[in-house]
Formats: structure tokens, sequence, C-alpha cells
């Protein structure tokens, strides 16, 4: 993992005092309410439905077992005991005091973590691949990649003051486990027929209320070019994207008005000055950063395989988790092994303090100490080694953490919503805690297979719902909660931006369309079909008769 | 007739509060003081924009309640979450929070 230097420290130590005193200029009325609100935004204090929340950065997902220690404590200590895991692999706590966050923020910086530029019109934290160094299927660790971005973005002073927020992730594998294509961008490491490493850049997608999946405007961006071709994307944004009207101010809008190719020239052209200047990182520098994430000392067991293979055979539940939650490790005798955050009535991506402490003591356990979290508000450990799968499982059992689940119906993504959110307009936890009731049989779900189930309260889709297989959307009816239905989207490789399917479901209707939409699925489905499959094959009608009757 | 109280959040920990009668501010909204018409309502916000002014309170509002069973609760749901807790977290529901903090 990076572990900060000097500068990095002294940058988030510095922020801590300048916010203690900012904090007691407030309550001291030096500071108005008008005037402290960006200052406590700037780190990452919003005022929500209940109380303060507090969003905490997790660049692009990684954490140490100490971090989730700590997030733990804070958890404990300061706020009522849990955290809610975000779609951004950041963490949300609920119910902050104002005059405890000074002294929380120095707790996170305490072991290398803040909330800068979890909130504004800046780059925002970058995202990852959850499996970032792991996975078979990758070209090139992104993690070396964000971490590079992450320092150049940290406090950007030409890009504080965006037109609007900005989001990048980063992915190094065929499969897009990172959304890389509903990003403002989107970076795919890929390698050249010459070997070399680079990226093709992705601008302009983006879900919230105008969605697009963004197009390629750079097929290969050799990697030494990465920042000075992000800083001419950033500058024409920058110059020209809408300030006028914030809901026109992102730049997928910029780049569906402009069009991609002549978005892609104006970018070309801002490169063309900048190319071959100081903005791309001096050379060394990319091995000094790659060097933080060297894997880890493998100790390989030679009858791992066999003991794996043994214990599934003698137990069905640890095999059918294995067989859900566990992914392909690059490293011969490990696996990636996915802890669900969504047990079945659960609130999607919460984790109490004590399943945070135990999730710490089986990174150090099992792991090399480090935990990932997922943009699917799940967890992860990158290295365990398959003969100690049987012993994670039992802990992870005794916490509730075993649901086998993953990439299933019930492992759905959903935003806070009403019941936290201000900005809100129905409830998506309660909706997302009835579909996972109703489709609690596991046999059920997994016969199923995969599907995406995206909720989210309110038209800003922090849930994703239009990348969802099926997607759930909260409105407001007249003070009544309704629901309104798309389906076909993706945020994967395959992205696409889901269509609405008819007229909404009132909030006791809309588990009962869910199951219906299922249902056809598997009456329907071919051979080895996911639900987005058939989708994709037969279009809407089906499930639209089957919702609504024929028309 | 419309009834409305004041509402807001402390600016000290960002709790949900309501304007009493005596002008302190209760996390009940059982407590809050109602008014019945817009002149009484223009005074509970004078009095709660002074609050704000003194920095007890953030960004006061009125909210509209009625009468349901002998309660006044708000009208609108989200008022009704606001002033009871997050539907999915009965155990933290500001009834048993405060329960549960003073033992």
């Amino acid at each position: 993992m990076y572990l900060y230097d000097e500068i990095d420290q002294s940058l988030v130590d510095e922020r801590v005092v300048q916010f203690r005193d900012q904090v007691s200029r407030r309550m001291s009325g030096e500071l108005s309410e008008d005037e402290f609100k960006p200052l406590r935004l700037m780190n990452g204090v919003y005022l929500q439905l209940h109380a303060y929340m507090l969003r905490v950065a997790i660049p692009y997902g990684t954490l140490s077992s100490e971090q989730m220690r700590k997030l733990a404590w804070i958890a404990k200590k300061y706020d009522r005991g849990y955290g809610h895991f975000t779609t951004r692999q950041n963490l949300q706590y609920n119910w902050p005091k104002l005059e405890d966050l000074p002294d929380i923020l120095a707790e996170l910086a305490s072991v290398q973590m803040h909330a800068l530029q979890t909130s504004g019109n800046c780059i925002r934290n970058v995202t990852a691949d959850q499996y970032a160094g792991v996975a078979e299927d990758e070209v090139a660790d992104p993690r070396v990649y964000a971490e590079i971005i992450r320092q150049w973005s940290t406090l950007h002073p030409e890009f504080s003051f965006l037109p609007r927020k900005f989001k990048i992730a980063v992915t190094g594998a065929q499969n897009d486990r990172a959304a890389a294509k509903v990003h403002d961008i989107g970076l795919i490491v890929k390698r050249n027929l010459a070997g070399e490493l680079g990226f093709e850049v992705i601008v302009g997608g983006g879900l919230g209320r105008t969605p697009f999946v963004g197009p390629t405007i750079c097929e290969f961006l050799p990697e030494q070019h990465l920042l000075s071709y992000l800083e001419a994307v950033l500058r024409v944004y920058n110059m020209l994207g809408r300030r006028d009207n914030m809901y026109k101010a992102r730049i997928k809008i910029q780049v569906h008005e402009t069009g991609a190719a002549e978005f892609t020239r104006l970018v070309e052209a801002e490169w063309g000055q900048i190319r071959d200047s100081a903005v791309d990182l001096p050379a060394g520098e990319k091995e000094r950063i790659a060097s933080h994430f060297v894997p880890p000392r493998y100790e390989i067991s030679a009858d791992a395989e066999d003991v794996l293979a043994r214990l599934k055979r003698e137990d069905a539940g640890f095999a059918r988790w294995v067989d859900t939650n566990v992914f392909a490790h690059k490293a011969e005798g490990h696996a990636i092994a996915n802890i669900s955050l969504k047990p079945i009535g659960g609130v999607p991506g919460d984790a109490t303090s004590e399943q945070m402490e135990a999730v710490a003591a089986l990174a150090d356990r099992f792991s090399f100490s480090e935990i990932r979290v997922t943009h699917e508000q799940n967890l992860v450990l990158p290295h365990v080694r398959k003969d100690n799968l049987y012993a994670l499982w039992q802990t992870l059992k005794s916490y509730d953490l075993d649901t086998p689940n993953l990439g299933r119906v019930s492992d759905m993504i959903a935003c806070p919503g009403m019941d936290y959110c201000s900005l809100a307009n129905a409830r998506s936890i309660p909706v997302a805690q009835a579909i996972s009731e109703r489709f609690a049989d596991l046999d059920r779900q997994h016969d199923i297979g995969e599907l995406k189930l995206k909720i989210s309260g309110c038209i800003n889709a922090c849930g994703h719902h239009h990348a969802g297989h099926i997607g759930i959307l909260g409105v407001d009816r007249k003070g009544e909660e309704y629901y309104q239905i798309t389906l076909g989207g993706s945020g994967a490789e395959d992205a696409s931006i889901g269509e609405i399917v008819g007229p909404a479901f009132a909030y006791d209707a809309v588990v009962d369309a869910v199951e219906t939409l299922v249902d056809k699925y598997l009456a329907i489905r071919a051979d080895g079909e996911r639900f987005l499959d058939t989708y994709r094959r037969v279009g809407k009608d089906p499930f639209k008769e089957a919702l609504y009757g024929a028309a | 007739m419309t009834q409305q109280v004041i509402s807001a959040n402390r600016l000290s920990d960002g709790l949900v509060v309501y304007l009493v009668s005596d002008d302190s501010w209760s996390e009940w909204i059982s407590r809050s003081e109602i008014a019945t018409d817009e002149a009484a309502a223009d005074g509970l916000l004078a009095r709660a924009k002074l609050a704000e002014e003194n920095r007890i309170v953030v960004d006061p509002y009125l909210v509209q309640v009625a009468e349901y069973d002998g309660e006044f609760r708000p009208t609108k749901y989200r008022e009704f979450i606001r002033a009871t807790g997050p539907s999915v977290r009965p155990d933290l529901s500001k009834q048993n929070f405060v329960r549960a903090a003073k033992g």
C-alpha cells in the first residue's frame, strides 16, 4: 500500500489544524453559516437530514487493517457504532457532532486518512477496480496510476473550483469492475502492440439526471503522458463547462453538446501546448510510487487446492460461499475473498464497528493486512491463501458477513435515500430490504444468476440505477413515494443506460414488480443467459407486458 | 387551518430540533410550540432567526403539522423521518436513542 511521505502527512495535519480553527470560529460567531459551509464541505462535512455527515476518502478503495480499525473506533467513539460504505468506495458517518469533527479528522490523519475532496466542485476521490493488483484479467495494477492521480489532483489550484464535481475511475482489467464508462473520466490500462503501457481514455460518461456512457476520446495514451493529458481535458472543461446552470455543468453535457470529435480536437490542441512540459511525472517517479504496490510475499502451500476441494465437499454452505464470493487470484494457491455487506434484509453498505474490527483482524490473519472497498458497497480481502478460506468463512459467519450473494439479486447497490439524505425524494433502503427478503432463498438467487439491481432515492443517481440490469428510481408524487423501473443498464465493460419500462409503482407494489420481472426472465431465458442478456435479446416489450398487461 | 412548528439543526451536534415556547430547542417534536395562523408562524420564525444569529441552530424553517390520534405529526413524510429518525433503524429512533443515552 502507498504510505504517506512527509509532504502528504504535513498536508493532512495542517488541514486538521486549519479546520479546528474554522470550527472554533464558527462556534464563536466569527464565521456565519454561509461563510462556514464551503469550508466544512472542503473537509467532507455535510449537514444532512438528521445530523452532520462526514464522508471519509478511501483512495481507490484500499485500506489497511490499521485504517479499518481506526474507522471502527471512530464509529464507536464519535458516532453511533456504524458506518456506511458508498458507491465511491468511501465511508460515511451519519451522526458526528460538529464539535467532535476536528478530533475525528485528527484521528484519521494519524492513520494517513482524510476527508479532502469528498465534496465540492473539485476532482473527487479517485476510484479503481477493487481487485487491483490481484486480478487474473489485469494488464497492470491501476492503483499506481490512481495514486499518481491522487497526488496530482490533491489541492490542485487550477482544478479546485471546476464548473461541477469531477470523478475519475481507473481499471487495469478486461472486465470493468470500476464502472469506467460512466465516470467523468474513465481510464482503462492497456498494452499496445509494442507491449507498452497506456490508457484508453473515456470522457463524459455519467449517471445523474442526464446519464451517458462516455465516448472514448483516445484509444491509446502512452502512460508517461497521463497527467498532461488529464490536465488538458480538465482545462477544456474548466474553460468551457457550463457554470451558468448546475444541471448542465458536468463534463458529460459539454462533451455531448460539443460532440466527441470536436471535444477531442480541443483536448488535443490544449495537450499540444503542455504535453512535453513539466506536468508529466519526472523519470523514476512512477517507479517510486509503484514500489509501494509490489505484491506481498505469497507463501505457497503445496496442498492448498486439495484442502479447499475437500472442505468444499464436506460443507455445502462453504462451497456455496466460495463459488459465489471468491474470485481467481493471479498468484498460485491464493484467492480474492469478497465480504458481502448485503445480508438478507440488511442495509446495503452498512457495517458496525464490530464488523469493521472483525474484518481488520481477518485481514491481519489472512490477507497481509489489506482490505478493499468496492463501488458495489462490499469489502474484499485481496490475498487469501486457499487453505485459509474455510477459517476465514467461519469467522465471517459469526459476524453476519458470510452472505453468499455476490452479483446476485440481493447484492444491491442502494443509496441512503430519504432515511438519511436531504436530497432524496423517496426511501431506498427499505425497498432494498424488502427485495432482499423476497428473494431470501439463496437457491432461487443462484438459479436467477447474475442480476445487478440498483436503487436511487432521487434523480442524482447515487445508487447507479441507470446502470442496473434492473434500476429503481424513487420519485415523489404529491407526497407519496413512487418508484420508476428501468431495465437493461450496465456499468461494466458492456455499459449501457437502462430504459424506463413504464409507469412508476407505489412503494408497496415495487417488490412485486421486481419479482414479476425476474419471473418473466426465468420463463424466457435461453441457456446461459443472464437477465441482462435476455433483456438485450428480447427487448422491453415482454417485460412491459408482464408488468402492465398487453397494450 | 394550517398548523406549523419550527425545526432546525442544532449547530453544535447537527441534530434535528424544534422550537419550544420558552425559546429553548427540543429534540422532541411533541414539545414544539404550534403556530395556528400566519402571524404566529412569522413570530416563531423571527424568534428562530434570532437563535440562528446566536448560533444555537442552523437553517430554521416552518414545518407543517397535523393532528393524528391526538399527536401532532409532520404532514410530509420527509419531516416525519426527521422527527423520528431513519425508518430503517428503529433501534436508533429518536425515542430509543434518547432513552438509551440517559441509561
